[in-house]
């Protein structure tokens, strides 16, 4: 139990921003609002909270006081909900929201209640207490000299936030009410914030990527590898920093072991393969898959019976594990790396004191909730959104095939709105075939052409729906290879570029060009030209070493390009795209 | 007679069936097809060349109908009717000039009197070829006092055929024909040499460890990276592969087995790779007067790209391909004679392609098969069958047309020109008289 708390001892301590960045509350309450029909609207009054408060001093041999009594109550309380457990998960998760009574906005009144008897409860569990302790300060130590994971962990104030917070589970509405309550606990955890914010600032600079160039590197990685992979014989230069592997020769390996790879759960692997097989493709659908497959897995996780106390909670580690298996199967796209920072965020932030059980069914629903929300609601509402922009009579164009757009010419369909699609397709995935076939299946007219043809048909078009894989800080959309040149044709033509993308999608990173980051595709699928036996100059391109083939996946689209992007918070320019990642993309705005 | 006939319609049948491709076999067989047509005409003794000049229109008429996207047929007809011109000229000059050598000589002064019936031959063959003739200070001076003869050269010059040959008709019956076949012989060599002539200057454009994207295939680009190649230049092609007929790849084979570095991308890259690319180079279906391309489908974006990274953008054109002459229209040149209401004062059908947009009206559309297998789709494709509108277009267009502030350089065989410039190459290729081949259907 007790080692289960390490992980969720580091705190975010972005959420102590919460109260200096005023707006977040309310922001987040209003176009979310509605989206969740489970819960209430989110406790406004971190609106009221001024930053001024008055530090108490941090007094850490006090801070423990509150600490212990709340996990006495906690236990106390578990039981009942341990019991509860069959029942629905959405009542699960407001059950455990509630306990700290902040999540879901419960009523601050309720809180106050809770808490109120917590602190004055009696010290029980000392030496259980001590212990974990020291458990908590070696971590801690451990976690400090390693780096973070990427999401913005601050590991210096957690011991003070944690036992000052006292209810760890959704820190990222916590503060609000808790200042609410007692003034003492409100303080010592904005100070710790304080201290933190510039720290915590630079940490926000996201990771620099794996390169692999980097020999030392790639040959650790290459241990750690579950998948065997044959570097490719004739790499391009220009992209030697990204991975270049042999394309035909890993499904059979994988294949053939797929009743040796322990550590991979099936399900994980299941969805491994179709991404490699390029089965599952598009950005959702992909997240999808792998945020189902981690359900499965955590489903059937039990904590480990052999190990010390600290290695028995080794999800973390397990979810670590998968994602490096995933990625061995096919680059994560940056929409997964967000939906996986959620995850871990989730399971570092559960009580201490939950059980295994209970662990297990919120963070089931925690991966619900976030599919649903930031999801297929997000869809929603941007369709919503988007399809106010199409009038009758429009000539809309779209490239490759995007759920989003999609969905929003149905929509526009069936609303009766009269205008046709053109739509654009590339080697080699011809993607559009298969929206053509589906759009063309509900009877809205189509015209289908090839990228080249782009400038072709760009003057009758009206406006230009794109898809996107990613929409970084800087504005560049970053979506599928040849997006970016439509993108630049439209702009000529002085066409409207609109950009639908979920929030969950956009990043911090910045990039200007497509080169410092992409994914390399199958150079053999540019050989073959389906239909076309023809054409089959290059079917020994790998005898000449003078010759490569370059498959590119994705392309960084120049903010000046796009129009306005479609988001489930609103259309925007791009150059709202940091605001929005600022405001809404921390963990804080997950739940 | 009837095997030149023969030829004519074997050669018709495969434009129409668009079984010849690219500019330059198209111009080729165009001239060597012109070369037969004209050694079996026969000529009467009055007036031959205009007699060869009309046969020749008519049959470069028909050429033309066959398949009006393929601006090299017409601009070989031109150029063959600009040499009969100019061929017929030279004679005319030489055989007044053995008459009156000294009038030839010293008549820039008289050239104004051209009342004088000793001199009017000379004087109005004086007067069209200096329409012909590249310009000099002294072509200048002399077109000045001529404004008004410049106009009418073609009817004034028939009259003075007229004249000029039942003057000394024995002398030049045989050597019309023989100097105009030598003409057109020398026309064809230049055809399949001017490659050379492109690719000689390869080493001034491409340097040590450049980056060079192309798209799709042309023999002329693959000639110049190869010139640059041997000339022990190092350095690296990106061919995006020119989808739907993807004759990228059968380019970059053959760079890759002459020991050019090369990479294959999809054509969607293009955007992607071209901020690491230095030169863009390209081949032209045709370049209009104005300096704009008629390329393959796809330039256009390639050119945007280049555009937005500032990376040079250069085709390579060589002289006959280039030039239609009546896009000559946008210029709108004195020199040239004809204007737009001339053109429209003949009815002339080429004037749909006054620019606006001529990637429509210069362009092609192609199959829909090489896009979309119609087993797959067939439930929703339109055959020409179907009733009622169907659901699902397909576009193919063969041609792009890239404006001329998107080219940075033009190379031809005559040297690099500037977009700007283009329209002066047409003084050197064509007659003004043969800018509308086409007078005759209409009138």
């Amino acid at each position: 139990m007790d080692a289960r708390r390490v992980p969720r001892n580091v705190t975010d301590p972005k959420v102590r921003q919460v109260g200096f960045f005023a707006p977040v509350a309310p922001l987040d309450g209003s176009p979310s609002g509605p989206l969740r029909p489970t819960t209430p609207s989110p406790p406004v009054s971190g609106n009221s909270l001024s930053p001024v408060m008055i530090p108490l001093p941090r007094h850490l041999s006090s801070d423990n006081a509150p600490l212990s009594p709340l996990t006495g109550r906690r236990r106390r309380l578990l039981p009942p909900r341990g019991a509860d457990k069959a029942a629905v998960k959405q009542n699960t998760h407001s059950a455990s929201g509630l306990t700290p009574g902040v999540t879901d906005g419960g009523p601050p009144s309720e809180v106050q209640k809770e808490q109120a008897p917590v602190s004055s409860l009696p010290l029980k569990e000392k030496t259980t207490k001590a212990e974990r302790r020291a458990l908590q300060e070696a971590q801690r130590a451990a976690k400090a000299s390693a780096t973070a994971d990427g999401s913005k962990k601050s590991v210096g104030a957690s011991a003070v936030v944690t036992s000052a917070n006292a209810n760890p589970k959704k820190v990222a509405k916590a503060p609000p009410p808790q200042k609410k309550d007692s003034s003492s606990v409100a303080a010592s955890e904005k100070r710790g914030g304080d201290r933190q914010t510039d720290k915590d600032r630079k940490k926000d600079v996201p990771h620099p990527r794996m390169q692999f160039d980097d020999e030392d590197r790639v040959e650790k990685a290459k241990k750690r590898s579950v998948v065997k992979q044959t570097e490719a014989r004739y790499r391009v230069e220009l992209f030697r920093h990204l991975p270049q592997y042999e394309h035909g020769t890993r499904l059979a390996d994988l294949e053939s072991k797929f009743f040796q790879l322990d550590p991979v759960h099936p399900a994980v692997y299941k969805v491994g393969l179709r991404f490699l097989t390029g089965d599952i493709s598009g950005g959702n659908a992909r997240c999808i898959a792998m945020l189902q497959a981690f359900q499965e897995s955590i489903k059937d996780y039990s904590t480990r019976r052999d190990k010390t106390l600290i290695e028995k909670w080794d999800l973390p580690a397990k979810i670590n594990g998968y994602v490096s298996f995933l990625i061995e199967c096919r680059p994560l796209s940056i929409s997964m790396g967000n939906a996986i920072r959620f995850l871990k965020t989730q399971i570092a932030e559960l009580p201490l004191t939950m059980s295994e059980s209970e662990a297990k069914a919120s963070l089931l629903s925690d991966i619900d909730r976030f599919i649903n929300e930031k999801i297929i609601l997000a869809d929603k509402v941007i369709v919503g959104h988007a399809v106010t922009k199409i009038r009758d009579g429009d000539v809309l164009l779209t490239y490759g095939s995007s759920s989003v757009v999609e969905m929003i010419f149905l929509c526009a369909h069936e609303l009766g709105k009269q205008f046709r699609v053109v739509i654009v397709d590339s080697r080699p995935k011809f993607e559009g075939r298969m929206l053509l076939r589906r759009l063309v299946g509900k009877g809205v007219s189509c015209t289908y052409t090839h990228i080249n043809a782009i400038s072709y048909i760009m003057h009758e078009v009206t406006r230009v729906f794109l898809g996107a894989s990613s929409v970084l800080s800087n504005g560049t959309v970053y979506s599928r290879v040849g997006t970016a040149s439509v993108a630049m044709v439209a702009h000529q033509f002085h066409v409207p570029v609109l950009v639908c993308c979920e929030a969950y999608k956009f990043h911090k990173r910045v990039q200007l060009d497509s080169i410092c980051f992409n994914e390399l595709g199958d150079p053999d699928a540019i050989a073959r030209v389906s239909g076309k036996e023809d054409i089959n100059y290059l079917d020994d391109w790998t005898s000449s070493e003078n010759l490569q083939l370059l498959n590119l996946t994705y392309d960084a689209t120049p903010s000046d390009y796009t129009s306005m992007i479609i988001t489930e918070y609103g259309m925007i320019p791009p150059t709202s795209v940091p605001v929005i990642v600022q405001e809404y993309g921390g963990e804080h705005l997950w739940i | 007679m009837p095997d030149v006939n023969s030829l004519v319609n074997e050669f018709l049948i495969k434009l129409k069936k668009r079984k010849i491709e690219g500019s330059k076999a198209t111009a080729k067989l165009t001239a060597e097809l012109l070369r037969s047509f004209i050694s079996q005409k026969r000529l009467p003794h009055t007036n031959q060349a205009g007699a060869l000049i009309d046969a020749v229109k008519a049959v470069g008429e028909e050429l033309i109908d066959a398949n009006p996207v393929e601006l090299a047929v017409g601009n070989i007809v031109r150029r063959v009717l600009h040499i009969i011109r100019e061929e017929d000229l030279s004679l005319t000059t030489a055989a007044v000039g053995g008459l009156s050598l000294s009038a030839e000589s010293d008549n820039e002064d008289d050239v104004d009197q051209g009342d004088h019936p000793a001199l009017s031959a000379a004087a109005v063959a004086a007067a069209a070829r200096s329409t012909l003739r590249p310009p000099s200070l002294q072509t200048l001076l002399e077109d000045m006092p001529h404004s008004t003869a410049v106009p009418q050269p073609s009817s004034s010059g028939g009259d003075s055929e007229g004249k000029s040959k039942s003057a000394d008709k024995n002398s030049m019956t045989r050597k019309l024909k023989h100097n105009v076949i030598e003409a057109v012989n020398e026309l064809i060599q230049d055809i399949s040499t001017c490659h050379e002539l492109i690719a000689e200057q390869a080493v001034e454009h491409i340097h040590q460890n450049e980056v060079i994207l192309t798209l799709g295939s042309s023999r002329t680009v693959t000639e110049f990276l190869c010139a640059a190649k041997e000339k022990k230049r190092s350095f690296r092609v990106f061919v995006a592969e020119g989808a739907p007929r993807y004759q990228g790849h059968a380019l970059a084979k053959e760079l890759a087995a002459r020991g050019l570095q090369t990479t294959v991308i999809t054509d969607s890259a293009v955007f992607a790779m071209i901020s690491r690319v230095n030169m863009v180079i390209v081949g032209a279906h045709a370049v209009m007067a104005n300096g704009g391309v008629i390329a393959p489908v796809g330039l256009n974006m390639v050119a945007l790209a280049a555009q937005r990274h500032a990376v040079p953008f250069v085709v390579l054109a060589w002289g006959s391909q280039v030039l239609p002459c009546y896009v000559v229209l946008l210029c709108n040149q004195a020199e040239l004679t004809i204007s737009i209401e001339k053109m429209l004062a003949y009815g002339n059908i080429l004037c749909p392609l006054y620019p606006h947009n001529p990637e429509v009206l210069l362009n092609e559309l192609k199959s829909p098969s090489e896009l979309l297998d119609f087993g797959e789709f067939s439930d929703c494709l339109d055959f020409g069958c179907g009733s009622g509108s169907p659901l699902l277009h397909v576009v193919n267009p063969a041609f792009d047309y890239v404006p001329p502030n998107l080219v940075s350089l033009f190379i031809t065989d005559t040297g690099g020109h500037n977009p700007s410039y283009m329209y002066r190459l047409l003084a050197d290729y064509y007659s003004a008289d043969d800018l509308v081949v086409r007078r005759r259907s209409t009138s």
